[in-house]
């Protein structure tokens, strides 16, 4: 089934930092998203609460593809969402383009 | 041939446990069912109490998923309770009207906590603490309700009672007898026990019987006996457990207090087996992990026909769950006639051991304060080893890679996350372990209190044998074989000038490193060229790199400087301002004198600073923290120096210093040392035309008096006996490693000597001045630069329903 997706500008490419997280709040709701500018320049979206605590992802070290929970150290994927061996985990992950200088989050309507 | 068909009562942690052991010495013999009243797979009842402290979520103590049972064949039913055993026929039937036939029948239906019988026992809320269910009653009504009663001064009623706090209530603990644990401990371990968990928060009201609760529909209060009366708006009931032996007693299985068993878990109904906190084995009921364990595998190879000789009963052992409280105890707690005992009394640092001896054999053990030979002793006394063992083995590491060798494989080496031997030992088998924190990071032994790390290291050691010596430099983490002492040396030689560099040239495993060592290449690489290196944010922990404390709600903690402690009625004006305007939660005065402004918005911190517009406190610092001091010689009458004075001077000497772990400094102004010398890194204490230079103390985890390190004469003196002795710590010590623990490994002689030595004395001074030579205030550095603020503090809000 199709989704209805939400494209919204959520950055300059070349404002966000390399390697560190950025937080993105998403309506009147909870829902808060982590966006982060990787050393090989891509950029990746996910859920901003590690499955453990709620830790907040965005303000984690990263590494690669990994970004490491500030609270208990969790890695977590940035790319599928998953918690590292051995904890057991998952956040979602979220699509981003990026078009000329603009990042745009892709989020469900 | 047709497989076999075994049927297990009681979805827990013993019947399961017994099952994979089935498992793994026969796999596809058997057809195995299931049957659970609670609707959830196995998870770890131990860590219940873990839950309720905050500690863990129930997610997580999940032993086995469905996917397990499904994954081995294994037919759950859960949320469904066997009724009925029909042992001629061999048939089980379910409240769901579902029968069910067996060849092997295993009744691991585990024990029900019981409840005293007083009036008043059906009203809301009062519940017992055995399952989640329990548990998520505690939670609730700790959202709505104030004040908790615990009855049972015992393991469960204290680990209750410690999540009960942990939950914001207050709570009274009722017991019946005088001293805590008094199965467990003997009266020294209770009453230190005690002690510290009234210092936590904990009432205790004890020998006192109760008789009544009360209230209307819901519990209003707590009765007893000698007409007293407590205020109860909960009450948990934790008074003991007796096993749950309805069902076979009703299945004419012989029951005693349990189902009797042989050594070979067998009830005296053929074909029914019996396992766990339900089965009485030579007249014991054992209710702890362990020997539920043994008591498994010896079923399991008896149903599995592997001769055997059966279980031997277990040594009981305790390990208390509260954070901050290291309670053990095995075997025999209290001397008779015939023992004797060696015991380590340390009013002080609060640790009592006792060892119990009778005819020269290890019968028992006590520990409290410090539990760290807890599972060897208890390996001690399975094995009835001499008492010279002990003794010798607290010297001899040889020793130690002998009871390691030993040790049955199915011995639990980490408690908390219960990891058995061998599975350690088939980890570093399998994926070529080396190191400590390897096993940890692949089995997550010692990943939890961390009490059993020698005996991880240990195995370890036993394991791999002379790979092993190679591996111990202690690497900086698994990125890299290289030790602290070889990546410093390499940079030095080779002019290495950022993280990456050294990743690169020095050959990490991983392009980017992690999170331990990444952060500790910028301290190191900054600490060896302070003037030329530029630090890296991304390689800092959050709290440094945002100049705020992190909080578990991803809020922040703002504490500005103080110096010395010593604050005025402007500064505390602007703070009470600033407090207001940003809606602060929770303002709070700090262990080392200063003020913590709680749960700020990331987004808030740059304004909160530029409106106190005082300097940064460096809370959240790997460096220098705060210096207390007492009131001293202006207005103290016993004060002998200005300890204000020259602890602000020390403070605005050292702000802003880096260094592999936080340091707090304190100056008092008499040896009564108000300002708690004693445990800090630097501990000043200024006597009548003296001063004493205390270092390498620590009030933390790693508890340690202060080492005297020195005697001078001037304030001049001390800040450049202070600067050395730090310089020489921010150069030789592990990153994260406290003085405490540098001071030991290099030894308090050591230091004095390379101190005393004139012309080390005056470079360390002068790296030092260096080296503080470019620091900048924290909070300035940030509102300064515009890319700062952006980068490190501003948000994106996305409205609802834009596009």
């Amino acid at each position: 089934m199709e989704q209805l997706l939400n494209r919204i500008c959520v950055a300059k490419f070349d404002e966000l930092p390399e390697n560190l997280g950025r937080r993105v709040h998403v309506g009147e709701g909870n829902l808060e998203i982590a966006i982060f500018k990787l050393a090989n320049g891509n950029i990746k979206a996910i859920e901003n609460r590690c499955p453990h605590k709620g830790g907040v992802l965005s303000e984690g070290i990263v590494s690669g593809e990994l970004v490491f929970c500030p609270m208990h150290d969790w890695k977590i994927s940035t790319c599928d969402g998953k918690a590292q061996g051995p904890d057991i985990g998952c956040v979602k992950t979220y699509k981003v383009e990026v078009e000329d200088n603009d990042v745009y989050l892709l989020i469900e309507k | 041939m047709k497989k076999q068909k075994i049927v297990l009562i009681g979805n827990g942690m013993a019947g399961i446990r017994a099952v994979e052991e089935i498992l793994k010495l026969a796999p596809n013999r058997f057809k195995i069912t299931v049957f659970g009243s609670e609707p959830y797979p196995n998870y770890n009842r131990i860590q219940l109490s873990k839950v309720l402290q905050g500690d863990t979520e129930v997610a997580d103590i999940t032993l086995n998923t469905w996917e397990w049972y499904e994954e081995n064949g294994i037919l759950l039913y859960p949320g469904e309770t066997v009724i009925e055993i029909d042992t001629d026929n061999q048939i089980v039937s379910t409240d769901k009207k579902r029968q069910v036939k067996y060849d092997k029948l295993i009744m691991a239906t585990g024990s029900d906590p019981f409840m005293l019988p007083l009036p008043g026992i059906d009203k809301e809320g009062v519940t017992a603490f055995r399952n989640i269910k329990d548990c998520e009653l505690m939670i609730s009504a700790s959202e709505n309700y104030k004040k908790a009663v615990v009855i049972g001064g015992g393991l469960l009623g204290l680990e209750a009672a410690r999540g009960l706090l942990n939950l914001g209530m207050q709570v009274d603990v009722v017991h019946l007898s005088d001293c805590l644990m008094e199965r467990q401990l003997d009266k020294t371990a209770g009453k230190m026990l005690q002690k510290e968990l009234e210092n936590q928060g904990m009432n205790f009201l004890l020998e006192k019987q109760s008789a009544e609760i009360t209230g209307l529909d819901r519990v209003e209060g707590l009765k007893f006996k000698d007409g007293e009366e407590v205020k109860a708006d909960l009450v948990v009931m934790a008074v003991g457990i007796k096993p749950n032996v309805t069902l076979a007693n009703e299945s004419g299985i012989q029951v005693n207090r349990g189902i009797i068993v042989n050594d070979y878990l067998e009830t005296t109904v053929p074909n029914v087996f019996a396992v766990g906190e339900c089965a009485e084995h030579r007249e014991m009921v054992y209710g702890l992990v362990a020997p539920l364990y043994q008591q498994g595998l010896e079923m399991a190879k008896r149903i599995c026909g592997i001769d055997s000789e059966g279980y031997q009963g277990s040594v009981l052992s305790t390990q208390l769950k509260v954070s901050g409280v290291d309670v053990f105890s095995a075997g025999e707690i209290n001397e008779d006639e015939d023992t004797k005992s060696v015991r380590v009394f340390d009013d002080w640092l609060g640790v009592y051991k006792k060892v119990l001896v009778k005819e020269g054999k290890i019968t028992g053990a006590v520990l409290f304060g410090d539990t760290q030979d807890g599972t060897r002793l208890l390996s001690l006394i399975n094995k009835k080893a001499a008492i010279e063992e002990y003794m010798d083995n607290a010297r001899s590491e040889e020793t130690g890679l002998d009871l390691i060798a030993s040790m049955p494989d199915e011995e639990i080496i980490c408690g908390c996350n219960g990891v058995t031997k061998c599975s350690i030992v088939e980890a570093i088998n399998t994926q070529g372990l080396t190191t400590f924190e390897q096993v940890k990071g692949c089995t997550n032994a010692s990943r939890s209190c961390g009490g059993c790390r020698s005996l991880v290291t240990d195995l370890l050691a036993y394991t791999v044998g002379d790979a092993f010596e190679q591996n111990q430099k202690e690497s900086i983490c698994g990125c890299t074989t290289l030790s602290k002492d070889e990546v410093i040396e390499e940079i030095k030689d080779k002019g290495l000038s950022h993280t990456r560099e050294v990743m690169h040239v020095l050959g990490w495993k991983s392009e980017e490193g992690c999170s331990k060592c990444r952060p500790a290449l910028n301290y190191y690489l900054g600490m060896l060229n302070p003037l030329e290196y530029k630090d890296e944010k991304e390689s800092r922990y959050v709290n440094e790199r945002l100049r705020a404390n992190i909080q578990k709600d991803g809020t922040y903690g703002v504490v500005p400087r103080m110096y010395g402690g010593v604050t005025n009625s402007t500064d505390l004006r602007k703070i009470a301002d600033v407090a207001d305007k940003y809606d602060v939660k929770l303002i709070k005065v700090t262990g080392g004198q200063r003020i913590d402004l709680l749960g700020v918005k990331k987004e808030d911190l740059p304004s909160i600073w530029a409106e106190l517009d005082m300097p940064s406190g460096a809370a959240y610092s790997k460096g220098l923290r705060t210096v207390k001091t007492c009131v001293g010689a202006d207005f103290c009458r016993f004060g002998t120096s200005d300890s204000i004075g020259l602890g602000t001077k020390m403070e605005k000497k050292f702000e802003g210093m880096n260094a592999p772990h936080k340091v707090k400094m304190s100056v008092s102004a008499c040896p009564r040392n108000c300002a708690e010398g004693g445990i800090k890194d630097v501990g000043v204490i200024g006597l009548d035309g003296e001063y004493e230079i205390y270092v390498g103390g620590n009030a933390g985890t790693h508890m340690r008096q202060a080492d005297l390190l020195a005697k001078v004469k001037t304030e001049e003196e001390v800040i450049e006996m202070t600067a050395a002795f730090l310089q020489y710590y921010r150069e030789t010590a592990n990153y994260l490693d406290r003085t405490s623990v540098w001071v030991e490994r290099l030894g308090i002689e050591h230091i004095q000597t390379y101190l005393s030595d004139e012309k080390m004395f005056k470079e360390l001074n002068q790296r030092m001045d260096e080296s503080l030579s470019i620091v900048q205030d924290g909070w300035k550095e940030v509102l300064e630069s515009e890319t700062m603020v952006r980068d490190l503090y501003q948000n994106v809000n996305i409205p609802a329903g834009s596009n």
